[in-house]
């Protein structure tokens, strides 16, 4: 039973959340489309840095990546805006391939940083394009924006829909590749690395295959973030405050290397936006307090805390493997 | 732009890049911690001493000499009550709390000083030159390569000359013996830590007299000292030096070529470095 419940819970949420949206007036649908982005572009993360290990501080390059393809694609090639969304994909799956073996010779915190400094070059050389709008940015056409739909609500819909069909992409990808024998690899590796590679898990192709895999959703997250505000700049493709820094927020929240960590804290995340917004350097201050503060007192974050509580009263303890 | 001038630009250039760099070398040297808040602790001390100078009317050197202290006590005790906590276990908890105290820096500083961009006022020091053997150099760029390479010689001498630097380099290599010989690792640690906020505040206040800084530098700065010191490796200070001097001879030429590609050069030579030589020019060499 608890296999299929790992399937069969997000759906019905996912199926949940279809059907609420198809009540919400147009305002309140962007709002949820915007958290499906940053629930999205959490649960890679958490793939990434929670299992495979592998702690970015870079993705926004495949977002801009793909915010740029999809660019590229509609108004420049003429390709239609789905083709475009997969383009952006691939785009960022090759470039993720291409650098994959120079930024793994950084180890642990330096492959953070290395791949920063990529993004940085990603949005450098955007800006120095001139064909990509250089440093004032990019506008899809409005031809391109009523091929989405006639009115406003359809194109809020399309956006909404596209959005959605990535986010179940992710989650069932990640439950079922996590239950593969490659999944089971990843988790042995994450607990012990010297132990996984002993009985013949290797490491280097399994991480590779995992920052490639969520380098292409993310890419496609891009190509829906431009979808999503029709222009872009370098600064706000590649902006490490929007696509990293609030993402990494979201999983420390709610609890890395757990598959309903990055559910929960998108929750917390854009709850409290929502309350403090209006604070700006405040409530980033905040947020910046409770990361230090979760690393220092309980690194599992939330989900963490709650399986603690959980376990407490569960006689025998079970351990829970996704 | 002749070939002198980009030459003698570069290294000079170099020289602050290696005293950004020291700080984030010796942290992680001797404590395996990677500090992403590196950068933000830089530009805090730039604006600490803008406080002084404009609240007091002191000259620069004195407002140095209030902010050198502050900062180090600030390393001692962030070490002490939150990197040490952090040192044990996942290798994400440092980076991550870190990451949000990065945070936390630039948003106070934006709060305190506004998002306008400053200059350390530093009298004409910023604007006179020498002629040496028929090339211009700046003063104020001369005086950062001294200052560099009197930091790198000062932490080297430190390090292997002195008792603090022996149990420094201790509480590096076994930090569990050290304490049985009755040498409480987190107070060395801590400071490492102190030591290195005080490089961080001399580069800190040397880069904000020579170009423009605002809250949000911090993270470029972060990147341009994780350069040097991945070109440099972790092998000697003096690394530090000639990784500095190569990133930025890159930035010198790339902005010669087109003043928008400074950065992009910098960044395209680390990688380059990265692939050539992955463990940098001096690299680390493990005693087992």
């Amino acid at each position: 039973m608890r296999r299929h419940l790992d399937i069969l819970l997000p759906v019905v949420v996912l199926l949940g959340v279809f059907a609420l949206a198809q009540t919400l007036p147009t305002a309140q649908l962007r709002q949820l489309t915007e958290f499906l982005i940053f629930l999205a572009l959490a649960l890679n993360w958490n793939l990434l840095a929670g299992y495979a290990g592998l702690i970015s501080v870079g993705q926004q390059a495949f977002v801009g990546i793909g915010a740029y393809t999809l660019y590229v694609g509609t108004a420049l090639m003429g390709w239609p805006i789905l083709a475009a969304v997969g383009l952006s994909a691939v785009v960022a799956a090759v470039f993720a391939m291409v650098v994959f073996p120079v930024l793994f010779r950084l180890r642990g915190p330096q492959f953070a940083i290395g791949s920063w400094v990529l993004a940085e070059m990603c949005l450098l050389a955007v800006a120095n394009t001139e064909k990509l709008g250089a440093g004032t940015g990019i506008g899809l056409p409005i031809k391109i924006a009523r091929a989405m739909g006639s009115s406003r609500a359809d194109r809020e819909m399309f956006i909404f829909l596209v959005v959605l069909a990535l986010v179940v992409i992710i989650f069932i990808g990640s439950v079922l590749f996590l239950r593969s024998r490659a999944g089971y690899g990843l988790l042995a590796m994450r607990d012990d690395e010297g132990a996984a590679e002993s009985v013949g898990v290797s490491p280097v192709p399994l991480k590779m295959g995992v920052y490639v895999a969520t380098a292409a959703i993310t890419g496609a997250i891009g190509a829906a973030v431009l979808l999503f505000k029709l222009r872009v700049t370098p600064g706000s493709a590649f902006s490490l405050i929007d696509w990293t820094a609030f993402v990494i927020f979201i999983v420390i929240i709610g609890g890395q290397g757990r598959i309903w960590g990055p559910v929960l804290g998108a929750v917390l995340f854009f709850g409290l936006r929502n309350t403090l917004a209006d604070f700006g350097a405040l409530y980033l201050i905040l947020l910046g307090a409770i990361a230090v503060l979760i690393m220092v007192a309980s690194p599992s974050g939330l989900s963490g805390l709650i399986e603690g509580f959980i376990a407490k009263w569960r006689v025998p303890p079970q351990e829970r493997k996704l | 732009m002749s070939i002198e001038t980009i030459l003698i630009q570069g290294l000079m250039l170099g020289g602050l890049y290696a005293l950004l760099a020291t700080g984030l070398s010796l942290v992680f040297g001797v404590m395996r911690l990677v500090n992403l808040s590196h950068g933000d602790f830089v530009v805090l001390s730039a604006y600490l001493a803008l406080l002084v100078v404009q609240g007091t009317l002191a000259p620069l050197w004195l407002a140095f000499a209030c902010v050198l202290p502050v900062m180090m006590g600030l390393g001692y005790v962030l070490q002490r009550g939150v990197f040490n906590r952090l040192l044990e276990g996942d290798p994400m908890r440092p980076l991550l709390a870190t990451f949000g105290l990065s945070i936390i820096v630039q948003n106070a500083l934006l709060l305190g000083f506004a998002a306008d961009t400053q200059l350390l006022p530093s009298g004409d020091l910023a604007f006179r030159a020498l002629g040496i053997a028929g090339l211009s150099v700046g003063v104020l760029p001369l005086i950062t390569f001294g200052v560099a390479i009197a930091v790198i010689a000062g932490l080297n001498w430190l390090l292997y000359h002195t008792r603090l630097g022996r149990n420094l380099r201790a509480a590096s290599d076994d930090p569990a013996i050290l304490d049985a010989f009755g040498v409480s690792n987190r107070h060395m640690f801590a400071v490492a830590s102190a030591l290195a906020f005080a490089t961080m505040c001399i580069a800190g206040i040397l880069m904000a007299m020579r170009s423009n800084f605002d809250p949000f530098i911090g993270p470029g700065r972060l990147l341009i000292a994780f350069e040097v010191v991945i070109i440099g490796g972790l092998g000697s200070f003096w690394g530090m030096l000639w990784g500095g001097i190569l990133l930025g001879l890159a930035q010198v030429i790339g902005a010669a070529i087109d003043p928008g590609l400074q950065f992009l050069a910098g960044h395209l030579a680390f990688f380059v470095m990265l692939m050539l030589r992955p463990k940098g020019l001096f690299p680390r060499v493990d005693h087992g």
